[in-house]
C-alpha cells in the first residue's frame, strides 16, 4: 500500500470518527439538558408545587398550582381551535380540492407555520385581546390554536393521502358515499397518523411562552372561566427565571421538568402509536 | 360536506392573509414617516420618537450567523454518520432522540442558558477567547456572560435538530449507486461521502441551513434571556445586543404611543418577511434534491 | 368514547362559566418598583375578601400606562407619573379623565456587585451621572474614589445596567439624573424608557436585580426592596444639602415631607433631589392609576374598597417591606379624591 493510500484511508477513519463525534455530542446534549432539569428540578417538585398558588414576591413557598391548570385550559381552547380546523382542512386537500385550491391552502399553512411565534402574538393581540378590551384565556389558545393549525393540517393530509386508494374505491364500490367513505374508511385507516400528528402538534404549543405574553397575560391567583387573564407553566418559567429571587429559580426548575416532561412523554407516546400502527410512507 | 370541509381550508387562506394585513395595516405610520430610513437608522430613542431598525436586525442576523457556524458542521458531521455509516437501527434510534431535541420549548432553552451557559462564557470561555484571538475585533471588550456569542451559541443548539434531521433524509435519498460507483472506482468511504454523496445532496442540505436560519431568526424566549437587551451594534460578540424577536416581547406590552407600537410591529412585519423568505428558500431547496433522483447526478 | 368526550368538554365549559360567577377579578398592570407591596396588599385583601380577586403583573410602569390607556387593564400603576401628553390622550380615548393615587414611597438605590466590597460606597450626583453617561468607565476613576477614601476599588471596567423595559424605576432614576446634570438632562432626558448610552438590559426590577447580582463589577439601580431581600450591596448618594444619605424609611419620609404640605390636587409630584439634610434624594410616590369613571359598579366599589382599605390597614404592611408610608397630609387629601372615582 502506497503512502498515499495509507493517507486517504487515515483521513477517511479520522473524518468518519469525527461524523461520529458530532452525533454523539447532539445526542449528549438532549440527555445533559433533561439531567441537569431533573437534578435542579427534581428536589422542587413537590406536592406544594402542585397544589399551592404563588406566595407574595420575596416570600418562600408557594407553587405553581394556577400555572399547571391554566397551561391545560390554554392547551384545551387550542385544540378546539387547532383540531377542526387542522382536521376537516385536511379532509378537503385530501379528498375534494383541485389541484390549484390545494397548491393555495397548503403554502398558506406552510407560510402561517413559518411565522415567529412573537407574529402570531402580535396577530392575537390586536384580534383578541384589544376588541375586547382585556387579555384572556381564551385569546391565549387562540394565539396557540393558529399555530396548532399548520402541523396538523398538513401532517393529517400526508396520512389521509397515504391510505390506498384501493379502500375508496373499495367502499364506493359497495355503494357507499363520499362522506361515508371518508367517514368510516380513510379516517379509521388513517387514524394513527392522524392522532401522532395532533400529538405532535399539541407538544409543540405547550411550551411556547412569546405569543402568551400579550394574551393570556398572567394571573397571581386562579382564572375563573375563559375571560381572564390566567397563569402558564411556560411564562411563569420565563419570569421567575430572570428575577433575583432563589426561590422562584427553584420553582422554575420544577416547572422546566414538569413541562419538559410532558412535552417528551407526549412525545414518545405519539411516536409509538406511530411506530406500531399503518405502515406509512415517509414523508 | 364538501363545502364544510372547504370552508375549514378556506379558513386557514383567510387567516394568514389576515395576519398579512394587520402588519401590514398596523405599521402604517413608521413606513409613511420613516420610510427606507428605517433599515438603516440605528438610534431607537421612545422619548424623541426616533425608531431605527437597524441594532435588531444587526443583532437577529449576528445571532443567527453565529449559530450556523456551529450548528452546520455539527450538524451535517452527524448527519452524515446517521446516514452513511450507523447501522439502520442505530440511526433510527439516534434520529429520534434528536427529535426529541426539537421539542424542547424555547423557554427551556433560556432556562438553561441563564443559569448554565451565561456562567460559562463569563468564567471559562470568554475570557479565554479573549486571551487567545483577542487580537481579533470580535473578542474584544468585556466578558458580561450575556451577549451575541452567547445568544449564538444557544440558537445553535437549538437548530442542530433541524439541520441533522433534514440532511439525513436528503442524504439517505441519494441513490445507491451514486456511493457503489465511487467505491468502486476506489475512494475511501470518506471521500465518497464527501466528494459524491453530499455534494448530490447540496441542494437539500442547503434548504435544511435555511431551514435553521428561519427558525433561529424567529426565536425569542431563549435569546431575550441572553442577549443582554440593549440596541447596540458592535464588531465584538461579546457584545450585548438585542434582536427583532426579543425587543418585541420586551416593549410591545408598554408600547406607549402610536408611532412607538407601530416601528414594533413594523419590525414584526420585517421579521415575517426574512422568515417567509427563507422557509421558501428552504422548501423549494429540498424538492430540488428530492427531484435529482431520477436523472443523472451532476457533483 | 365520542360521547364521553362530548359530555366532559360541556361540563368543563360549565364549570368554567359557573365558577366565573362567583369571583370578581380584577385585573392590573405597572409598575415592578412596589410590585413586592402590591403583591402583599392584593394577597391579604384576597384573604379578608374571599370573592375578590385582584391579579396585578408586573410588566414596567410603561406597560401600566399602556394597557390602562387601551382599556385592557382595570387600573394601572406607575413610579412615572403620567404626563399630560398622556393623560389627554386617555382623556381623548376614553372622554373621562383617569386619577393617580398614591400607595407607598419608595427610594432607587444604586447597587453594585464589586469583589471584595461588601460596604457602602458613597456617590456624588457627578459620579452617578458619568457612570451612566459613559464618560466614568472604571471603578477606581477619581470621581468615584474620593468619595470613598479607604475603600479598595479594582481598576475593571464599570458594567452599567438598566432597564429594557418602560419603567417608573427609570423615570425616577433619570428624573434625578436630568436635576443634578444638565448634560443628562440634554442628552438622554428624562422617561420611563430612554436611549441609555450603554448598558445591558434587564427586564423589570427583578431582571436588573439579577443581572447585578450575577455580573462582577456591574452597577445598577433597583428599588430599595429588591436590594435588601437579595442581600445586594446598595450605597450612599448625597443629597442637596450635601450629606451622604443610604436610601432608608428615615430619609425617604424625609424627602416626601415638603411634598406633602403642598401636594397638588392631582398627585403628580417629584420629589427626587427634595430639601433637606436627611432627605434621600432619589426616592419616589408610586402611583395607581385608576379610572375616574366605571361602567361596571361592582368593579368600582372592590376598587374603592381597596384603596380605602390601603390608605389604612394597608400603611401597616408597608414597612415590613421598607416602603414608607404616606404622610398623613397625603392620605386625608386621597381620602377625599376616592369620590371622584364613578
Amino acid at each position: 500500500m502506497s503512502a498515499r493510500v495509507r493517507w486517504r484511508k487515515f483521513v477517511s477513519a479520522f473524518m468518519l470518527t469525527l461524523t461520529g463525534i458530532c452525533a454523539f455530542v447532539a445526542v449528549a446534549v438532549l440527555f445533559f439538558i433533561l439531567g441537569y432539569l431533573v437534578f435542579h428540578g427534581g428536589s422542587s417538585v413537590s406536592w406544594s408545587f402542585f397544589t399551592k398558588l404563588p406566595a407574595p414576591v420575596g416570600e418562600t413557598g408557594g407553587g405553581m398550582a394556577n400555572a399547571i391548570v391554566g397551561s391545560a385550559k390554554l392547551l384545551l381552547i387550542a385544540a378546539l381551535i387547532g383540531v377542526p380546523i387542522g382536521f376537516l382542512g385536511a379532509v378537503y386537500l385530501a379528498e375534494f380540492s383541485g389541484g390549484s385550491t390545494a397548491f393555495v391552502v397548503r403554502y398558506a399553512a406552510d407560510l402561517l407555520n413559518g411565522v415567529p411565534s412573537i407574529v402570531i402574538g402580535i396577530f392575537a393581540y390586536s384580534l383578541a385581546v384589544l376588541p375586547f378590551k382585556h387579555f384572556s384565556t381564551l385569546a391565549g389558545g387562540f394565539a396557540l390554536g393558529l399555530m396548532m393549525i399548520p402541523i396538523t393540517l398538513r401532517s393529517t393530509e400526508e396520512f389521509l393521502r397515504s391510505v390506498p386508494n384501493t379502500l375508496r374505491e373499495g367502499a364506493m364500490a359497495l355503494g357507499a358515499s363520499k362522506w361515508q367513505t371518508i367517514a368510516s374508511v380513510i379516517v379509521p385507516a388513517a387514524y394513527r397518523g392522524i392522532l401522532t400528528a395532533i400529538l405532535l402538534a399539541f407538544a409543540r404549543v405547550a411550551g411556547e411562552t412569546a405569543p402568551l405574553l400579550f394574551t393570556a397575560f398572567g394571573n397571581r391567583f386562579w382564572s375563573p372561566g375563559w375571560n381572564q387573564p390566567t397563569a402558564s407553566l411556560p411564562v411563569m418559567i420565563y419570569t421567575y427565571a430572570i428575577a433575583p429571587y432563589d426561590d422562584w429559580h427553584r420553582q422554575a426548575w420544577a416547572a422546566g421538568l414538569v413541562l419538559l416532561g410532558l412535552i417528551l412523554v407526549v412525545n414518545i407516546v405519539a411516536r409509538a402509536i406511530l411506530a406500531r400502527g399503518v405502515a406509512v410512507p415517509r414523508s | 360536506m364538501r363545502l364544510v370541509t372547504f370552508l375549514f381550508a378556506a379558513s386557514v387562506v383567510l387567516v394568514t392573509l389576515l395576519l398579512v394585513f394587520e402588519l401590514w395595516r398596523g405599521s402604517v405610520l413608521p413606513r409613511h414617516k420613516f420610510g427606507f430610513a428605517f433599515f438603516v437608522t440605528s438610534v431607537w430613542d421612545p422619548i424623541f420618537d426616533q425608531f431605527g431598525a437597524l441594532p435588531f436586525i444587526y443583532g437577529t442576523l449576528i445571532t443567527a450567523g453565529v449559530s450556523l457556524l456551529i450548528a452546520v458542521p455539527l450538524g451535517l458531521g452527524a448527519a452524515i454518520f446517521l446516514a452513511e455509516l450507523a447501522p439502520a437501527r442505530v440511526s433510527d434510534t439516534l434520529e429520534f432522540f434528536i427529535d426529541l431535541l426539537a421539542a424542547v420549548p424555547s423557554v427551556i432553552y433560556g432556562l438553561l442558558g441563564v443559569f448554565i451557559v451565561i456562567p460559562l462564557m463569563r468564567e471559562y470561555i470568554q475570557p479565554a477567547l479573549k486571551k487567545s484571538l483577542g487580537f481579533l475585533p470580535l473578542f474584544q471588550g468585556p466578558a458580561y456572560g450575556v451577549g451575541f456569542l452567547t445568544a449564538g451559541v444557544v440558537l445553535a443548539i437549538m437548530v442542530i435538530p433541524y439541520i441533522i434531521s433534514v440532511s439525513r433524509e436528503v442524504l439517505l435519498s441519494v441513490p445507491r449507486d451514486q456511493r457503489e460507483a465511487a467505491l468502486a472506482l476506489g475512494a475511501t468511504r470518506w471521500e465518497s461521502t464527501w466528494k459524491v454523496v453530499v455534494p448530490y445532496a447540496r441542494s437539500g442540505i442547503m434548504g435544511s441551513i435555511f431551514l435553521a436560519l428561519a427558525r433561529a431568526l424567529g426565536e425569542t424566549m431563549a435569546v431575550t434571556m441572553v442577549i443582554g437587551n440593549t440596541p447596540t451594534i458592535s464588531a465584538s460578540l461579546f457584545s450585548p445586543g438585542y434582536s427583532i424577536a426579543a425587543v418585541i416581547a420586551n416593549e410591545f406590552t408598554e408600547a406607549t404611543g402610536d408611532l412607538y407600537l407601530q416601528s414594533l410591529i413594523e419590525l414584526g412585519l420585517v421579521l415575517f418577511l426574512l422568515t417567509f423568505i427563507l422557509n421558501g428558500m428552504a422548501r423549494l431547496l429540498i424538492v430540488l434534491t428530492a427531484q435529482r433522483g431520477s436523472g443523472m447526478g451532476n457533483a | 368514547m365520542k360521547r364521553m368526550a362530548g359530555l366532559f368538554l360541556i361540563v368543563l365549559t360549565l364549570a368554567g362559566v359557573l365558577w366565573a360567577e362567583g369571583t370578581l377579578s380584577i385585573n392590573g398592570a405597572g409598575a415592578t418598583f412596589p410590585y413586592p407591596m402590591y403583591s402583599k396588599w392584593f394577597d391579604e385583601y384576597h384573604k379578608k375578601n374571599a370573592s375578590i380577586q385582584i391579579n396585578y403583573q408586573s410588566i414596567g410602569s410603561g406597560g401600566g400606562i399602556k394597557q390602562v390607556t387601551e382599556g385592557t387593564v382595570d387600573f394601572g400603576a406607575s413610579d412615572g407619573p403620567m404626563n399630560d401628553e398622556q393623560l389627554k390622550t386617555y382623556q381623548d380615548k376614553h372622554g373621562f379623565a383617569i386619577l393617580h393615587f398614591p400607595t407607598v414611597l419608595g427610594a432607587d438605590v444604586p447597587s453594585y456587585n464589586i469583589a471584595g466590597v461588601t460596604g457602602e460606597l458613597n456617590f456624588t450626583p457627578e459620579a452617578i451621572s458619568g457612570i451612566f453617561l459613559g464618560k466614568i468607565t472604571k471603578w477606581n476613576d477619581p470621581a468615584i474614589a474620593s468619595a470613598n477614601k479607604g475603600v479598595k476599588l479594582p481598576g475593571d471596567d464599570i458594567v452599567v445596567v438598566h432597564r429594557s423595559d418602560g419603567s417608573g424605576t427609570t423615570y425616577i432614576w433619570t428624573d434625578y439624573l436630568s436635576k443634578v446634570s444638565d448634560e443628562w438632562k440634554n442628552k438622554v432626558g428624562k422617561g420611563t424608557s430612554v436611549n441609555w448610552p450603554k448598558g445591558l438590559g434587564g427586564k423589570g426590577n427583578e431582571g436588573v436585580a439579577g443581572l447585578v447580582k450575577q455580573t462582577p463589577n456591574s452597577f445598577g439601580y433597583i428599588e430599595l426592596i429588591y436590594a435588601i431581600q437579595n442581600k445586594m450591596p446598595y450605597g450612599r448618594v448625597r443629597n442637596s444639602s450635601g450629606a451622604f444619605v443610604k436610601a432608608d424609611l428615615a430619609g425617604v419620609t424625609a424627602a416626601a415631607s415638603g411634598a406633602a404640605k403642598d401636594m397638588p390636587d392631582d398627585f403628580r409630584v417629584s420629589i427626587t433631589n427634595a430639601p433637606g439634610k436627611t432627605a434621600y434624594p432619589i426616592s419616589s410616590f408610586t402611583w395607581l392609576l385608576i379610572p375616574s369613571k366605571f361602567s361596571d359598579a361592582s368593579k368600582r366599589d372592590a376598587i374603592k374598597g381597596f384603596v380605602s382599605w390601603m390608605l389604612a390597614d394597608g400603611q401597616n404592611y408597608a414597612e415590613a417591606l421598607s416602603y414608607a408610608k404616606l404622610p398623613k397630609e397625603v392620605v386625608a387629601k386621597e381620602k377625599n379624591a376616592l369620590a371622584n372615582v364613578q
